[in-house]
């Protein structure tokens, strides 16, 4: 690419709006891996694969409804609630039987639960790519900067806002909201003041995978759904939730914006190490701020 | 001292297993020399993450970024120069230890999570470089076709090697952990705050404990170049990471040998329930999750805490 050419303003910008709204779907995948966090104090490795499931069964809905644009808002409601129930029979089943033991133990299980939902992806859809279209208005281009811009990722940039200060009326205006977050802070008293809190775990743990199902049904027009996709997202989601702060929900979406940002700016510098950015700048920030950027709810 | 260290009870049985693996390679078929010398590999791996993980109470998420160092550090200097081979015998653990030091310089100034975290970007970055350098590293192609010295080039010979040099770095690793600083690393594990309180300098004793754990790494990387004659970026993803952390998990990671117990269940079950079922890690999943319900102190900690009673296995315990 020409040096000129790469750095002009329309260039910059354009990435400016791509790298924006992938951070918007990282967002929505690490705020629901942000929002386990903080209440079971355990990271969930199996996120990603729940994310690879949302974006699975939005295909498998999508093609059920022939492709139509119904076909396509059904998948974007019902996929993540797919996702809830999935995660709502692991948690019910297993996990809450081990909220008692060492926390390396619960780290393990949602690994343990990574591979099997991994193989189940494989068993039930094959290792095909799949795709989706989204509906015929979101379709194509309009130019932004004099650069063409995918509507869809317009339409990106409108969710993840949505999605944002949803999550926040529900921690700060709800009284389940209330109730998570005074678990995360304290969990023996929120028990002794009579409340059930496997239960509150529970209701934390599948609205957060209720999250990456959606990241998953919003991400799937823009790529190839395929097998694969659970190890590419989470340790992104991981470093995104340290590098915000454990737990803290705004860390989560300037974590989501630098990661976003430095992988869709790396593009225009340095294509072939594109990938490399974003690490760079996570190990940065963890040296500079060892306990991520915003305060921990640890 | 070294009375104290190998009694008498538990050296004879070691010496005849040892002898075993020595007289198997020409009674075997060439499939199982090849599946135990796998093992080998993965133990030595297995075992060098539980100086860290086991002895040391750190989370080292990511150790198979070391040992894919060690490897691609080997299979570079044995393709893209003519030093000779002892170069890259010694160049591929050193240079596993070095970047071990580098990262461990950082990590050890967190704590628990947020170490494992750090360990966790610092190497997704080592692999995201060996990932898209295409002109020193062949990218995701990795390096295939590595030409080894004759001495090596029959699949019996690099058994022998290989078990070898494993038995070397059992010893070594032994001896150190029965050492006066493996002894402190453990009392570390423990108790950081008391250890700190009598004068022990917590953060140098960790990162001491990362090198010499990630040298053993870059061993185990070197010798997998040596059996498979390739290396690829799978070698430093996470996913592996994750495996032998499992591995140390399985067999018990508060004892000496259970890792190795547990790369070899792991590798048994990768190859045979491999022959019947591509869903592999869907099993994997499932024992993990036996595990945890079951047996938390691993199938080899099982053993010992069974066998406690009768006194054979004071050599492979750990208090």
């Amino acid at each position: 690419m020409d040096i000129g050419q790469a750095f002009t303003f329309a260039a910059l910008g354009s990435q400016f709006l791509v790298g924006l709204s992938r951070a918007m779907i990282l967002f929505v995948v690490c705020s629901g891996m942000s929002f386990v966090l903080g209440v079971l104090r355990v990271p969930n490795i199996a996120h990603g694969s729940l994310y690879m499931i949302g974006a699975f069964s939005a295909y498998s809905i999508f093609t059920l409804f022939g492709q139509s644009s119904t076909g396509f808002w059904l998948a974007l409601f019902l996929a993540p609630l797919v996702v809830a129930l999935v995660s709502l029979i692991a948690e019910r089943a297993l996990f809450c039987h081990l909220y008692e033991r060492e926390h390396l133990m619960l780290l393990l299980f949602t690994f343990a639960l990574m591979l099997i939902l991994g193989d189940l992806v494989k068993l039930i859809w094959g290792a095909e790519y799949r795709s989706i279209m989204a509906p015929p208005f979101l379709r194509g281009s309009i130019s932004i900067f004099g650069s063409p811009f995918p509507r869809y990722n317009l339409f990106l940039l409108i969710i993840g806002p949505i999605v944002a200060i949803g999550l926040w009326l529900f921690t700060n205006k709800t009284k389940i909201g209330k109730i998570s977050r005074a678990a995360a802070v304290d969990r023996e008293m929120v028990g002794a003041v009579g409340i059930n809190v496997s239960w509150v775990f529970a209701g934390a743990f599948v609205i957060g995978c209720y999250l990456a199902g959606l990241g998953g049904a919003l991400v799937a027009p823009t790529v190839s759904v395929t097998i694969g996709m659970d190890h590419d997202i989470i340790i992104e989601a991981f470093l995104i939730v340290t590098i915000g702060g454990l737990g803290n929900m705004w860390g989560t979406l300037v974590g989501s914006l630098i990661f976003g940002l430095t992988q869709s700016f790396g593009v225009l510098f340095w294509p072939q190490f594109a990938i490399v950015f974003p690490y760079v700048a996570v190990v940065v920030i963890l040296i500079w701020r060892p306990t991520g950027m915003l305060k921990s709810v640890w | 001292m070294f009375r104290n260290i190998f009694n008498l009870k538990s050296f004879v049985p070691i010496v005849v297993f040892f002898i075993v693996l020595l007289i198997l390679p020409p009674i075997i078929p060439r499939f199982y020399t090849y599946i135990i010398a796998v093992m080998f590999v993965t133990s030595l791996l297995a075992m060098s993450l539980n100086m860290v993980l086991g002895h040391g109470g750190m989370f080292q998420f990511h150790h198979g970024a070391f040992y894919g160092v060690g490897a691609y550090t080997f299979a570079l200097i044995l393709t893209k120069t003519t030093l000779p081979m002892w170069v890259g015998f010694a160049a591929g653990p050193i240079v596993a230890a070095l970047v071990g030091l580098l990262v461990g310089w950082f990590c050890v100034r967190l704590n628990r999570l947020y170490f494992g975290m750090l360990q966790i970007s610092l190497g997704s970055l080592i692999w995201a470089i060996a990932f898209r350098w295409y002109s020193l590293t062949s990218g995701d192609d990795g390096i295939h076709g590595i030409p080894m010295p004759s001495i090596l080039s029959s699949l019996n010979c690099s058994y022998y090697f290989i078990l070898i040099v494993l038995a070397i770095c059992l010893v070594g690793m032994y001896l150190i952990f029965k050492s006066p600083f493996g002894t402190t690393l453990q009392a570390i594990r423990d108790n950081p705050q008391r250890c700190e309180a009598v004068g022990v300098n917590v953060r140098r004793h960790q990162l001491a404990a990362i090198v010499i754990a990630t040298f053993f790494a870059g061993v185990a990387g070197v010798l997998f170049v040596v059996l498979e004659r390739s290396v690829f970026p799978d070698l430093l993803f996470w996913v592996l990471s994750l495996e032998i952390f499992i591995m140390c998990l399985l067999g018990g990671w508060f004892t000496f040998l259970g890792p190795m117990l547990g790369a070899a269940i792991t590798v048994a079950l990768r190859t045979f329930v491999g022959i019947y079922t591509e869903y592999w890690t869907l099993i994997l999943g499932v024992i993990l999750i036996l595990l945890i319900f079951f047996l938390p102190e691993g199938v080899f900690g099982y053993f010992i805490e069974k066998f406690k009673e009768r006194g054979t296995t004071d050599m492979l315990e750990e208090k």
